[in-house]
């Protein structure tokens, strides 16, 4: 079957803050650069932000980009590549200011300057009071963000495929990237995209877990694409949690409701806070009280039928202080749990919020693995930002509205580096005759599939795998299982069917080629975890505790293929300063 | 035929409370609706997903009254 090419500077699959960011760069320096997107741009994910974005303007209290830099690798429990990090945070200024020239429409101090707020993590002089490094939009930092860059995106001329899905990497036989393949939902077409450059801004994955506070798009599709392309996953391990998430659903019950007096129960109506932070209870950091849910339900103290979650309680505060002061709470509770607080506690259960791991890639975005002669080598013409890349600047952790800065910093960065690139080789490399055979395959197995599962049902299968084996709390033999199942999972993706075989719009075929991008990312997540022994940051395992930086102070590199695991060493060693040596986690 | 296909499409967004609320939606009312609903559904799928999440969750109302007849089943789904 011919199938129709077309060609661009460069291909960015992913339209949300990372991609546009990039496009941006790209498009004012005159290249002609496509951005697919599954979605309208400005309904990516980063719209969900709300927190705001990190940056030591110190417009508040006195700040540095040094003690930024400080927080982020205790942050990420010394995980974190300490020159990335620099780089992140020495560029963060100038990246928020740059935004607030584009038209970004940041909340003012009386003085006229941005208004920042403070947050978890954050601190004056290495580790001191609290500094106040956010900046915010209202609680629309991301979508404000979204619009701005897309206007300028639409100005700049840069080319929109939207409602157009990213299938596979195409490389040829020394390893170079030379674009991708994808799908016209609207035509059902499938067609390739040649690029001298091709950058992965996919966002993130938090759909392989039952609960996750994750739009239903982000099924991780770039990391599918890269795995099967045989490059590596890093630190897929390492997921961020959230304690308390709407039972079923995920969506988030902010922190503001035991702030306020509210507390959680298991089956037996015993405030179980009390066994696990006899000081803090409820009020304990996130990850604490997240692995105390966890370890509740293990022990058979969940509640309901599966006994599978816990109970929030806050209708002691009173009608009164429930609709003054938490509305949105209570709207969410009676949407999504059916219950109004007011008379009966929400079921919760921690809920799936980042992925700290992704595609490695370096602080100019390139994409590195160790597929030729050194550990971490230049994958020629592929680049990955956002979300869906491992600079790593977040390590075993992330700090909140540090994700949002790492999308712009980045996403600036893969652009000057294309930009770079480009003027090195500025042609076309021609496209291996089998370019297109894999993805080919893949789309005529689906087709031609009889007998086969639901996808649906797989899918749900999968992520209830995820969520009991390898949640927030991990447990040895739970993992060990957990690798068995999620493989048969896999089996059974391999063989899922779909009813509707149209081509147009068909989005049956779009869910069937999410599922085998979601299973690429839950076996990297579900091995890696297995593998590490120790507690680090959010990989919290119940048979080994402790930080153990003699043996694994090191990324973890999973491979598709064999399902096989490597590692490499964290870049210890800044830019320009002394490095910060691992030192035991305390807040 | 695919109009459905395209709206269920169209119902995936950033916010994860639209996501559900939307898909809950096209499950139970979408075949009923007129052809003037359905354009109205349109309609309010192309606003912003934090403007659609604020409408639906009653913080704010839409300019065009016209729309309220779709908005109030989005309200119970
Ligand atoms: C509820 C919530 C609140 C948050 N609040 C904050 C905060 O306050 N501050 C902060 O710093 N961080 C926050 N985060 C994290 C932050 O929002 C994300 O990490 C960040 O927005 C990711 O941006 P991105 O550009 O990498 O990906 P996304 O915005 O997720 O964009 C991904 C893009 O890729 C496209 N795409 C995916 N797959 C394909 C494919 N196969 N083909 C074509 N296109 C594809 C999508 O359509 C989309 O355009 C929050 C996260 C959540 C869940």
């Amino acid at each position: 079957m011919a199938i129709a090419r077309r060609k661009f500077d460069a291909v960015i699959v992913g339209a949300g803050g990372a991609g546009m960011r990039a496009a941006l760069q790209l498009s004012e320096a005159g290249l002609k650069v496509a951005v697919l997107s599954k979605v309208f741009p400005t309904r990516s994910h980063t719209v969900a932000a709300q927190g705001g974005i990190a940056a030591a303007l110190g417009n508040v209290t006195e700040d540095n980009w040094h003690w930024h830099m400080y927080d982020t690798v205790k942050g990420s429990d010394y995980l974190g590549d300490q020159d990335a990090i620099e780089f992140m945070c020495r560029q963060a200024n100038e990246v928020v200011y740059e935004l607030e020239h584009f038209g970004m429409p940041f909340d003012r101090l009386e003085n006229g300057k941005i208004y920042q707020r403070p947050f978890g993590g954050q601190s004056q002089n290495f580790g001191g009071a609290q500094a106040t490094r956010s900046c915010a939009a209202a609680d629309r930092t991301g979508h404000a963000m979204l619009h701005t860059l897309y206007q300028r995106n639409v100005r700049a001329n840069t080319q929109f495929f939207v409602e157009w899905m990213g299938l596979d990497l195409i490389r040829d036989e020394q390893g170079d990237v030379l674009g991708v393949t994808a799908l016209e939902m609207e035509t059902g077409e499938v067609m390739v995209l040649q690029a001298k450059a091709t950058l992965f801004a996919t966002g993130g994955a938090g759909r392989i877990f039952h609960a996750s506070t994750n739009a239903f798009i982000n099924t991780g599709d770039g990391l599918g694409m890269a795995a099967r392309a045989g490059i590596p996953l890093e630190d897929m391990e390492f997921w961020q949690f959230h304690p308390t998430g709407v039972y079923g659903v995920g969506v988030l019950i902010s922190e503001a409701v035991r702030g306020e007096g509210g507390y959680l129960l298991n089956k037996d109506g015993e405030r179980f806070m009390q066994r696990y932070a006899p000081h803090a209870k409820d009020l304990a950091s996130r990850d604490v009280v997240s692995r105390a849910l966890t370890t509740e339900i293990k022990e058979g103290r969940g509640c309901g039928k599966d006994a599978d979650h816990l109970l929030l309680k806050l209708d002691h505060l009173g009608a009164d202080v429930i609709n003054m002061r938490l509305p949105g709470i209570r709207e969410i509770a009676i949407k999504f749990a059916r219950v109004d607080p007011i008379n009966e506690p929400i079921p919760v259960a921690p809920t799936a919020h980042y992925m700290m791991g992704g595609i490695p890639s370096n602080f100019h975005g390139q994409v590195v693995a160790p597929y030729k002669t050194g550990p971490e080598e230049v994958v020629q013409g592929f680049y990955a930002v956002g979300e869906c890349a491992c600079v790593s600047v977040h390590g075993a952790n992330r700090l909140g509205t540090n994700s949002l800065l790492d999308i712009l910093v980045f996403g600036r960065a893969a652009g000057n580096q294309i930009i770079e690139d480009l003027k090195k080789n500025p042609h076309h490399k021609p496209l291996p005759a089998d370019a297109t055979d894999k993805v080919l395959a893949r789309l005529a197995r689906l087709d031609a599939q009889k007998d086969g599962e639901n996808v649906a049902q797989v899918g749900t299968d999968l992520r209830k795998t995820m969520q009991a084996h390898c949640g927030v709390f991990r447990f040895a033999d739970m993992l060990k299982q957990g690798v068995t199942k999620i493989g048969e999972v896999a089996e059974r993706v391999a063989h899922t069917e779909i009813r509707d075989k149209s081509r147009v719009f068909n989005t049956a075929r779009v869910e069937a080629l999410e599922l085998d991008n979601l299973v690429e990312v839950a076996l990297a997540t579900m091995v890696s975890a297995e593998a590490r022994n120790e507690s680090r940051g959010a990989h919290a395992r119940d048979d080994f505790p402790q930080r153990d930086d003699d043996k694994w102070l090191k990324h973890t590199l999973y491979f598709s293929e064999g399902r096989r695991l490597d590692y490499k060493p964290v870049r210890l060693k800044p830019l320009t300063v002394e490095s910060f040596p691992p030192k035991p986690r305390i807040y | 035929m695919k109009e459905l296909e395209r709206a269920r499409w169209r119902c995936r967004r950033g916010l994860l409370e639209l996501d559900i609320v939307l898909q809950r939606f096209i499950d139970k009312y979408y075949t009923q609706l007129s052809e003037i609903e359905l354009q109205q559904f349109t309609t309010l799928l192309d606003l912003p997903d934090n403007d659609l999440w604020d409408m639906i969750a009653t913080r704010k109302e839409p300019e065009d009254g016209s729309l309220l007849s779709v908005l109030r089943l989005l309200q119970t789904a």
